[in-house]
């Protein structure tokens, strides 16, 4: 693998550009690999690289079903953020954000993390209570949020409408290096760094069964042949439970359709992620000036990746009063994906009850923030049996009832 | 936009007009039930991709409970029927096969 420099970009500029290499390898899938990782998403890939990065296992293959990162890689609102309760989770969404910090130098890929700060607006008293003792907790934890003042907000995000009167600010939580990146080139870094490993990434191979023996994962059938592996990893976001039942083990997840939109776009106006729960709407302005608007997920399980219109209509008519300027914004596109929401709304990182076989999902609405986090923790505990960062989020969490509950926490989906 | 009809008053709406309430035709396990049982039955959701049989309420309207077939994948409404009855009425069911063919049902309690 070429390096990616401004020397490069120089060399490039002066041959028509006509020296840059694929960024990824597409092979012929062999008979036989170490690891199987089902899902070439953002956490399927980066399981895969922290597996060769950190543990020395090279000899492994990543499957994709469509094309990389076209699933909910491709389709979230790119926010990273750690601001959360509950020690696991805290533990878990900080060591992503803070491997964000240094993602592109480590990946030698522009992911264009942007630490522009996110804010979570508090608009009822409930929220303020809630958000208050949330940035105690995360004093505690060592993850860096304060509870901000309307008058901040204001001072930080100019175009906001304190006053309400329906939905009023009366505080924000603050985590000053929260903020964004670009999601496909997350996806992309991480496909160059495994392909530079020797690992295989196959697309457009879809798994149609997951072969056993005695108990234990032997291989899985696609519509590209049988391969074989000693270990399986299903990183599917949406299709786990599909999988599962090929493994013969049910999940506690229920499959939604989630959507966000984008307005034409706009000059700069807006230079930080505002989240407003309370009415299940937040935004941020991309890098092109769009302004990237997220809701709530639907009510019905749902595979269409697309979702219901109303919920746009609730989005928006809430986010109008808070920024009154979006009022006449054209909406350019809207899209949807689907999520995989467990009953806590924390995700699952664990061993099943088929040796062998792993399995990470449950990332509902909030994946995307966690990409490098839970790659760094599922490869660990792929390569080892258990993992810190993991332990906390195994499947048998539900039945000891150790839940890790972030819905009671926000209040809201997130 | 699902359109349904609440099969207690009737109406036909669009689904802004329900609520939706998760799994249909689930069984209870309470007390002398086995943590399996009890654990299936709080937390293993069925979470087809295909036909779904579900509960919906008419919230903004009768305030009734109701059933209704659906695919998760199309959002093709099969239809509604009342939620009192352990499993779907016969004539869902063979509405569902007939457009459906090859799919395989799950036992229902």
């Amino acid at each position: 693998m070429k390096r990616y420099s401004a020397f490069a970009v120089a060399r490039e500029a002066l041959r028509y550009h006509m020296g840059w290499e694929r960024a990824w390898a597409s092979p012929e899938p062999k008979k036989k690999y170490d690891v199987i990782i089902v899902g070439a998403g953002g956490h399927g890939l980066a399981t895969a690289y922290y597996l060769g990065r950190n543990f020395g296992i090279t000899n492994v293959a990543v499957l994709e079903k469509g094309w990389l990162g076209g699933g909910n890689t491709g389709r979230n609102t790119t926010i990273i953020r750690s601001n959360y309760l509950q020690d696991p989770s805290a533990a878990i969404y900080e060591k992503s954000r803070s491997l964000y910090e240094t993602l592109s130098q480590d990946l030698n890929y522009n992911v264009m993390y942007s630490p522009r700060g996110v804010m979570m607006l508090a608009q009822t008293q409930h929220e303020i209570r809630g958000y208050e003792r949330t940035a105690h907790a995360n004093a505690l934890q060592g993850v860096s949020t304060e509870f901000i003042s309307p008058s901040r907000v204001k001072e930080l995000v100019p175009i906001i409408n304190i006053d309400g009167p329906r939905y009023p600010v009366l505080g924000a939580l603050w985590q000053p290096r929260a903020g964004t990146a670009r999601h496909d080139a997350v996806a992309w870094g991480y496909a160059r760094a495994c392909s530079a490993m020797g690992m295989h990434i196959i697309q457009k191979c879809e798994v149609t069964g997951i072969s056993r023996e005695g108990g234990k994962v032997t291989g899985v059938t696609t519509n590209r042949g049988d391969i074989a592996c000693d270990k399986l990893g299903i990183v599917v976001a949406g299709h786990s439970g599909h999988l599962a039942d090929m493994a013969g083990f049910r999940l506690p997840v229920e499959s939604v359709a989630l959507q966000a939109l984008v307005s034409e776009p706009i000059k700069p106006c807006m230079d930080v992620v505002v989240m407003a729960n309370t009415v299940h709407g937040y935004m941020s302005q991309s890098d092109k000036g769009e302004m990237v608007i997220g809701g709530g997920a639907d009510g019905y399980n749902n595979f269409t990746q697309r979702g219901s219109f109303h919920h746009i209509e609730e989005t928006v008519r809430a986010l109008i009063e808070t920024f009154p300027m979006i009022s006449r914004l054209k909406m350019l596109r809207q899209w949807g994906g689907i999520v995989d929401m467990t009953g806590d709304r924390s995700p699952i990182l664990s061993r099943t009850p088929v040796e062998g076989v792993f399995i990470n999902c449950g990332w509902g609405t909030g994946g995307f923030k966690a990409i490098p986090g839970s790659g760094w923790g599922f490869a660990e505990l792929m390569a080892k049996g258990h993992a810190p960062l993991c332990d906390e989020f195994s499947l048998n969490r539900f039945r000891e009832g150790r839940f890790i509950d972030e819905s009671v926490a926000a209040g809201v989906a997130h | 936009m699902l359109i349904l009809t609440c099969p207690c008053c009737g109406v036909t709406a669009e689904e802004t007009e329900f609520h939706p309430g998760g799994e249909a035709h689930v069984k209870r396990f309470g007390p002398g039930s086995n943590d399996d049982e009890f654990h299936s039955y709080l937390f293993e959701k069925v979470n087809p991709k295909g036909v779904h049989f579900e509960r919906w309420r008419h919230a903004n309207g009768c305030g009734k409970w109701f059933n209704a077939a659906r695919c998760t994948v199309t959002l093709e409404v099969f239809g509604t029927y009342s939620a009192q009855t352990t499993e779907p009425p016969q004539d869902i069911k063979d509405k569902i096969s007939a457009k459906r063919p090859g799919w395989s049902w799950r036992e229902f309690a």
